[in-house]
């Protein structure tokens, strides 16, 4: 049967909506995006031949409302529906929804989904297709340390504990099965023996309606943090001839077993020459272009043919050359991740690069998505040209107004163990990225960039006929504030060059508001300019909280040495007959609790004081 | 040595003496100051003004050469806040308590007649003890003008700030008094009449500080103090709150991001003649001053021991007369006359460049009418209402300082170079005229000249002359508004020329009769 598709919906938002458009609108197909409220103004709303909004703006009243998906659809007039990655793309249900309103699903079969939802099952039909899996450990009988307790219905790590020790069994295996309740609303959890310095190896595989099954290389996605993959390439520097002919002939077998249709990936855990099943996951990954740009196929364009019925040629393309992605996070490596939200001021990554980001310069990074703000993917022909072009294309980056994982990135790239492709699940906690930069120069960029902004006609800057002291300027640098001292007669506008040490280092000053940015060969920093003029009011202790008008204490809610989240009330002022809650302004904890219960205060008085921590 | 050496040791030298003027009051009253959480009056200005804003400190060697310490206890400028052009005046308490004496006074009064012939807004900084007792003579009645300026500045438009850091008292509660805005700080500011113990004599009523003048008391009870400040820094922050909510309307244009000039103002030092006898053409000096070294010389033919001409500086337009061989004769003083003329017919500021040892003596001088001529320039000068701006670049003898626009003939700004000397005659001609008088006193009376005591004399008269010329002793004596660097010229004059233009400018509409 064959179908054409003229105008697709993409259930998805971000980068990958932006990357699907891509292929749609070089082939002539019309594109439809769906738009929750925060991503009113998000590029791929604006790229898409139509939007239809999603109102609201948690992902359960948007993105993730099979019902309104398929609406929005129809109502647009579109003809197939691709859900891109995450969100719906898993879901058999969204599948035959989409199929039921006479829709394309661009994606495998209802089934095929259903099939490899449930790790456990999956796994069970891969044994006896002859796919080397791990051996199942019944949670009641496990004796072998480590195990890997793993929700069935699970994925991005919940539900997955590591035990090394039989005593802490029972209780892992508990909060295991309670997170995966929570989670999945589905409790079962199995186990498996954990492999460690292993490798995480999958195998791209394409398959027509017409029997022919592609296995398109493989990636190696080792590098992880929290479960969460951040360098992917193709091909692995682990994988040899022989191991990849195994690991083909393994994908193949998987995605014939259960008659798959479409793009879908074969994950493995790899050690040595041995590797085992992981699960399939049913749709486009977020690490296809690196197949991409090795097999110089158009993976986007291969789901939509497949949908519309087409054949695969008989021979798979060969590879060529080596691919590596890597994903920028709007997260805070150095301190346990912390996504960050906010805007992003300015986005760019100069160099031969792919960039598949969802945003651009001005575009605001909400707390209800994913941080990811974008791809990068270098193609060169060795390993080693790729991994430098990438750590240089991302270091000439200009990500301005958020924190980002971009250094960690860098650092990974230029990584002698991860030069010489030893990489294993375990790289990032083997290995210390903890980066120490020196913001001093930096800061006497910024200042000198502030000063050339200040310039009277073309008076020379901060001239003295008597001098009494030299001009300094002061920055926040994280939660350290430096002072540099600085001769304006170097400020120069647009970018300012140092002699450092006897080099010349060219460093590119933008600001925002009282957020400075720096960026130089030798890395990138973020400053605040520390006002002038310190309002007087802030010269409370830190963490001091005030009566915000006069009245009586009618609540004290915490005690002293208490900790306490942002929000937390503090305890609660009556005054004209309205009760008034003081709030934390920050965590921390309660070191100073200074009013009690039927306290007259007045405006202005400290009630208690929440040291930040 | 060559013309460079010599100059840059005069540099070196200036350098030397202002560093007296900054180190106040010596590093242990420094240091106590800053223990006690003050901040040092340099670093007040500093604060108030705008960040890497231009700042010219005025008369910084007051009192140089005299027995009070080199700049004479307070620090004067003008500098920019919230983007307004002020007169700022700080007390430097770290000498001698900031107490007056007659050359504080002296300096002060100069600021406050640049505040008022600019119409720049005045900002005082202050904290004295009042008046230097032992010269109490020399201060208390002048001193008076000292509120009478304040006054007269509000009056004509100009507002008055006053910033009280410390004591205020008696004679000095007027400042605040009669300003137009005052900020007090918290338990810092003392304000009143008479302190306790002259309280306690007067009326037997015993009293505290805090009562009798504490910025709590003048801010809620007195009425004086129109903002209580929570420190020194935070009365900094008011200062600027109240200058950014003036409303202030410059009248002239801001400087230009004009052309610079051709040539380095560093190349300056190699044409300034080490040797005063030595001329100089200022052609070279003008194309190291103004915007694109552009220059369009006026009767180039005529008179040519004076150069006069056309330009801008850093987008202001000026006249420029400047000396180029010393002597002024009858044509020079004809020409002279007839540009400032001109310059009062197109309301364009003139700038003086001194380098002359007066007009021509000499009976075809005379018998040419020198006097009658010298005397056109001088009138001239007197009687022209455009903003001059003199820069004293060598040589200020004779009445060539008056009729080149000396201190008696009130430019809006004097500025000096190191290298320069200014007299009624030079150190030898002084000795050489005496020594003839006395030689003509001698023989009417029939006496025998003593030539040992005729050369003890002559020495004795040039070394004091030659010390009495120089630059630090003539700015110590406030007979001009600082000595400066002279690559630092083309800045002055345009930090001058924006000052200017915060107020209208005008020419005359007439001049005294002139003698023809």
């Amino acid at each position: 049967m064959t179908t054409v598709i003229k105008t697709l919906l993409i259930a998805n938002r971000g980068e990958i909506a932006r990357r699907i458009i891509r292929t749609c609108q070089a082939n002539g197909i019309r594109t439809v995006a769906v738009f929750s409220d925060p991503d009113t103004a998000a590029p791929h709303v604006r790229e898409a031949d139509f939007a239809v909004n999603l109102p609201g703006a948690a992902p359960a009243e948007t993105y993730l409302r099979a019902d309104l998906l398929v609406e929005a659809a129809v109502k647009a007039g579109a003809d197939a529906v691709h859900p891109g990655y995450g969100f719906l793309s898993e879901n058999a249900d969204f599948a035959r929804k989409v199929q039921a309103a006479g829709l394309t699903w661009v994606g495998p079969e209802p089934d095929s989904i259903e099939a490899m939802g449930s790790k456990v099952a999956a796994k069970k039909r891969m044994a006896a297709a002859g796919v080397p899996t791990l051996p199942e450990l019944d949670p009641e009988t496990v004796t072998e340390f480590p195990v890997l307790i793993k929700a069935s219905a699970g994925g991005g790590g919940r539900g997955m504990r590591i035990v090394r020790e039989h005593e802490e069994f029972a209780d892992a295996l508990a909060s295991a099965r309670r997170e995966a309740e929570s989670a999945f609303g589905d409790p079962t959890v199995f186990c498996e023996p954990l492999l460690e310095h292993a490798r995480h190896v999958e195998v791209q595989i394409l398959a027509d309606a017409h029997g022919t099954v592609w296995a398109l290389g493989e990636r190696e996605c080792s590098i992880q943090r929290r479960h969460q993959k951040i360098v992917e390439e193709s091909p692995s520097p682990a994988v040899t001839d022989d191991v990849r002919k195994r690991l083909f002939a393994a994908a193949t077998a998987a995605a014939e077993s259960i008659g798959y249709v479409g793009a879908g990936t074969v994950e493995f855990m790899l050690k040595g020459e041995d590797f085992h099943f992981l699960e399939v996951n049913t749709r486009l990954q977020v690490e296809h272009p690196v197949t991409e740009l090795v097999y110089g196929v158009d993976l986007v364009d291969w789901q939509l043919r497949i949908a519309e019925g087409a054949r695969l040629p008989r021979e798979a393309p060969e590879p060529r050359g080596h691919a590596i992605e890597v994903r920028l996070y709007a997260e805070d490596p150095d301190h346990d991740w912390r996504p960050a939200s906010g805007t992003l001021h300015r986005f760019h990554v100069p160099g031969d690069v792919r960039l598949d980001s969802g945003v651009e310069d001005g575009s605001v990074v909400s707390v209800h998505y994913d941080p990811m703000l974008a791809k990068v993917i270098a193609y060169a022909p060795t390993r080693a040209g790729a991994a430098r072009k990438l750590a240089t294309a991302l270091e000439n980056a200009r990500i301005h107004g958020l924190v980002t994982n971009r250094a960690l990135l860098v650092d990974i790239l230029q990584n002698d163990a991860f030069l010489n492709g030893d990489t294993h699940t375990g790289f990032l906690a083997e290995h210390d990225f903890t980066r120490t930069v020196d913001p001093q120069p930096f800061a006497l960029a910024a200042a000198l960039a502030q000063a050339a902004g200040r310039r009277i006609g073309n008076l020379p800057l901060g001239w003295r006929n008597v001098r009494s002291q030299q001009p300094k300027a002061k920055f926040l640098f994280g939660d350290s504030e430096i002072e540099v001292e600085y001769d304006p007669k170097q400020a120069t506008s647009g970018v300012i060059t140092l002699d450092l040490d006897g080099v010349r280092t060219p460093f590119h000053v933008a600001t925002y508001g009282d957020l400075v940015e720096v960026d130089s060969p030798r890395g990138s920093v973020s400053l605040r300019v520390v006002p002038r003029f310190p309002e007087p009011e802030t010269k409370l202790a830190p963490g001091a909280t005030v009566a915000p008008m006069p009245g009586t204490v009618v609540r004290v809610s915490v005690g002293q040495g208490d900790r306490v989240e942002a929000g937390a009330e503090l305890l609660v002022l009556e005054a004209m007959k309205m009760e008034h809650r003081v709030l934390a302004t920050s965590a921390g904890t309660v070191t100073e609790l200074l009013v009690e219960q039927s306290q007259q205060v007045n405006v202005g008085d400290v009630l208690a004081v929440v040291e930040e921590s | 040595m060559g013309n460079r050496e010599a100059l840059l040791a005069k540099i070196a030298q200036l350098d030397a003496e202002h560093a007296k003027a900054l180190a106040g009051g010596g590093p242990k009253y420094v240091e106590r100051h800053h223990r006690r959480g003050k901040l040092l009056a340099r670093e007040r200005v500093e604060l108030l003004i705008d960040e890497d804003s231009p700042f010219l400190e005025l008369s910084p060697l007051a009192a140089w050469g005299t027995d009070f310490p080199v700049g004479a206890s307070v620090v004067t400028g003008i500098g920019r806040i919230e983007g307004v052009e002020c007169v700022i005046v700080a007390n430097d308490p770290t000498v001698r308590g900031g107490a007056s004496n007659p050359y504080t006074l002296k300096k002060s009064l100069r600021a406050n007649d640049i505040a008022l012939q600019n119409r720049l807004p005045l900002v005082s900084l202050v904290e004295s003890g009042g008046a230097d007792l032992p010269t109490q003579s020399e201060i208390f009645i002048p001193g008076g003008r000292a509120f009478r300026d304040l006054t007269r500045l509000s009056a004509a438009g100009i507002p008055t700030i006053t910033a009280v850091f410390g004591n205020a008292t008696a004679g000095g509660a007027y400042v605040p008094g009669m300003s137009d805005y005052v900020i007090m700080i918290k338990e810092r500011s003392k304000v009143f009449l008479g302190g306790p113990p002259l309280v306690k004599m007067a009326t037997g009523e015993d009293s505290d500080d805090e009562s009798l003048g504490g910025a709590t008391m003048h801010g809620a009870t007195s009425g004086l103090a129109d903002f209580v400040a929570e420190d020194e820094t935070d009365a900094i922050r008011l200062a600027r709150r109240v200058v950014a909510r003036l409303n202030w309307r410059k009248q002239g244009p801001e400087p230009h991001a004009a052309e610079e000039p051709l040539f380095d103002a560093d190349s300056i030092l190699d044409i300034v003649s080490e040797d005063q006898r030595v001329p100089f053409d200022p052609r070279d000096i003008i194309a190291r001053l103004v915007d694109g070294s552009k220059f369009d010389e006026f009767k180039p033919l005529y008179g040519n021991s004076l150069v006069t001409g056309w330009a801008r500086i850093h987008g202001y337009p000026v006249g420029i007369l400047a000396n180029a061989r010393g002597v002024l004769f009858s044509e020079e003083s004809q020409k002279a006359t007839q540009f400032i003329q001109l310059a009062n017919q197109s309301d364009t500021p003139l700038v003086f460049l001194q380098n002359t040892t007066g007009y021509m003596v000499g009976a075809q001088y005379e018998q040419g009418g020198i006097v009658k001529h010298g005397s056109m320039m001088i009138n001239a000068v007197s009687n022209s209402r455009v903003p001059h701006l003199t820069i004293t670049m060598g040589a200020s003898y004779g009445a060539g300082n008056y009729g080149m626009c000396g201190r008696a003939y009130d430019p809006r700004f004097l500025f000096t170079w190191p290298n320069a000397k200014s007299a009624v005659m030079g150190p030898a001609q002084l000795a050489g005229v005496l020594s003839i008088v006395g030689r003509q006193a001698a023989m009417a009376k029939g006496q025998e000249y003593n030539e040992e005591h005729d050369a003890a004399m002559r020495k004795m008269v040039e070394a004091q002359i030659e010390e009495q010329s120089l630059a630090p002793f003539l700015s110590g004596k406030l007979y001009d508004d600082g000595v400066i660097d002279p690559r630092d010229t083309r800045t002055v004059l345009a930090l001058c020329l924006s000052a200017v233009h915060s107020g209208p400018i005008k020419g005359a509409d007439g001049f005294g009769v002139f003698r023809m």
